[in-house]
């Protein structure tokens, strides 16, 4: 229990500190486990809405790989894209190992699956929903799908949020390819990693606390976003 | 059509940045290290690395792994230069062509940790290989490395010295962690178990409890650390002449009396023998 006072405290006198050794890491953290939701959106969302509106055959096994590979274990993750990027790899030339670019690759992998396979639920839904409707307007393929996109955007935002949160809370793979390499690619959890073999139990604790704050923070603006964007709508 | 050129663009941007963001830093000047985790953990690479950037303007990038994994890395050619603690694995991997040549860098020595209360009663014997039996007589709890670790091997070594094997008893009284330095005493202080540690990572270490240490100074326990430039042959997309330079200047009377004037706690963690 000791250590739970202690961790409370010391995340405070870190986020009170405004240590920038702190504000580097939580910064490379945003950067990186938001620009790999971002391509992932843009690999998973197409996958998604593709899945929800076509049929052929097949799809029922697509669906269900996608859904399963929600669980990849981030280091298997970790350590493919480590054999793909060393030098020994096949994209070792590349130069990408130990580098955020790195990072976001492997985060990517992780995300697209959750992307994916949550859209192309909410879309689905959607779809049996507005399919008449859609038809009656004679809306093209393309149109019908960006009706569904515009319609479903507050479930696929909790989407990406779900996908963001899996990119910064994960440490199994950033940690293989980016090597927690201090000023270069230390992050949130790869610090608390390091402070915990370290035995700083309290201030990996603390860094902990600090990391469910920033998840909390960007939960509640786009929480936020929602309310105000829903609010209008009905003015 | 123009919707579907559009989000092309888009995923180039994006892309783009992502590649620029691994790309600005590359830019720079600088070597990678493979590292053992215990220079690490011991803040020895906060206190000589800024003296020798500042000096040579190369940054050192250190990737902080067990010295195993550390080979292993080094072997695939993820790093320029490699240093760890397992005297016999560096002799191997020179001699396969992976590094160029062994150098001496600095020592401490491995202690043997444990609870206070000393359940298996081995304070103040003088001989590891002695407590080791003991241990295992009395079947106290011994938390292993088990990850083939620079200090994994040495307690490897350590136990074949004694007629105790002690892996057939794994999972019983010997556990192993499979897991880092740091991992592995959080769960002997967790378990009142033994355990062998190198003494810079247990002086720096955090979460000692109750645990202290038991056994010291038997010259069995000695722990030398090397260093190694990888062999550009092999990989030639090392940086060797940053990486040499690097090297030079840790054996130089410089980087020596830094690596013997660093303190943690007012302890020396690490004795410079650099050859």
């Amino acid at each position: 229990m000791q250590d739970f006072a202690a961790s409370f405290l010391e995340a405070f006198q870190l986020v009170l500190g405004f240590n920038s050794g702190l504000l580097e890491i939580v910064w490379l953290s945003l950067k990186v486990s938001m620009t790999a939701v971002v391509v992932a959106a843009i690999i998973g969302l197409p996958i998604g809405a593709f899945l929800a509106v076509s049929r052929f055959p097949g799809r029922g096994i697509i669906i269900v790989t996608v859904t399963a590979m929600m669980g990849l274990p981030p280091v298997v993750v970790g350590l493919v894209v480590y054999l793909l990027l060393s030098n020994a790899g096949v994209l070792g030339p590349l130069q990408l190992l130990y580098t955020p670019t790195a990072m976001i690759i492997a985060q990517t992998i992780l995300v697209v699956p959750i992307i994916a396979a949550l859209a192309r639920q909410t879309l689905e839904d959607l779809n049996v929903e507005y399919r008449d409707q859609l038809k009656l307007f004679g809306l093209g393929s393309f149109a019908r799908l960006r009706t569904l996109l515009w319609e479903g955007r507050y479930s696929l935002m909790t989407t990406l949020l779900a996908g963001f949160g899996r990119a910064v809370a994960e440490v199994g793979a950033v940690i293989i390819v980016g090597g927690n390499i201090n000023h270069v690619t230390r992050v949130m959890t790869t610090t608390i990693a390091l402070e915990t073999s370290k035995g700083n139990l309290a201030l990996a604790l603390g860094l902990g606390i600090v990391l469910v704050v920033i998840a909390f923070t960007i939960n509640a603006l786009a929480f936020l976003l929602r309310a105000a964007a829903e609010r209008s709508a009905y003015v | 059509m123009n919707r579907k050129a559009g989000l092309i663009v888009g995923f180039c941007m994006v892309v783009s940045t992502a590649l620029t963001l691994g790309g600005q830093s590359a830019a720079q000047d600088h070597i990678l290290l493979q590292s053992t985790t215990s220079t690490q953990n011991s803040g020895l690479y906060e206190h000589l690395l800024p003296l020798f950037e500042k000096q040579s303007g190369i940054q050192v990038r250190v990737v902080a792994v067990g010295t195993g994994q550390a080979i292993k890395n080094a072997r695939n050619c993820d790093g320029d230069v490699l240093l760890v603690h397992a005297k016999a694995a560096e002799l191997a991997f020179v001699e396969e062509g992976s590094g160029t040549v062994r150098h001496d860098l600095m020592y401490n020595d491995f202690v043997l940790v444990g609870p206070a209360t000393d359940p298996a009663g081995i304070k103040g014997m003088m001989k590891i290989g002695a407590a080791l039996e003991k241990i295992a007589r009395a079947r106290a709890a011994f938390v292993s490395r088990g990850d083939n670790s620079g200090t994994h091997k040495k307690e490897t070594a350590l136990w074949a010295a004694t007629d105790v094997d002690p892996v057939g008893y794994s999972g019983t009284w010997y556990r192993e962690t499979g897991s880092g330095m740091g991992a592995t005493l959080n769960t002997a202080s967790a378990m009142d178990a033994y355990a062998l540690t190198d003494r810079a990572t247990w002086i720096s270490f955090g979460n000692k409890a109750d645990h202290i240490v038991l056994i010291e100074g038997d010259p069995d326990l000695f722990n030398q650390y090397g260093v190694i430039l990888v062999n550009k042959e092999r990989c030639p997309n090392i940086k060797d002449r940053a990486g040499q330079q690097f090297i030079d200047w840790l054996l130089s009377p410089q980087g020596q009396g830094a690596i013997g004037r660093y303190r943690l706690n007012g302890e020396q963690l690490f004795y410079p023998n650099g050859s």
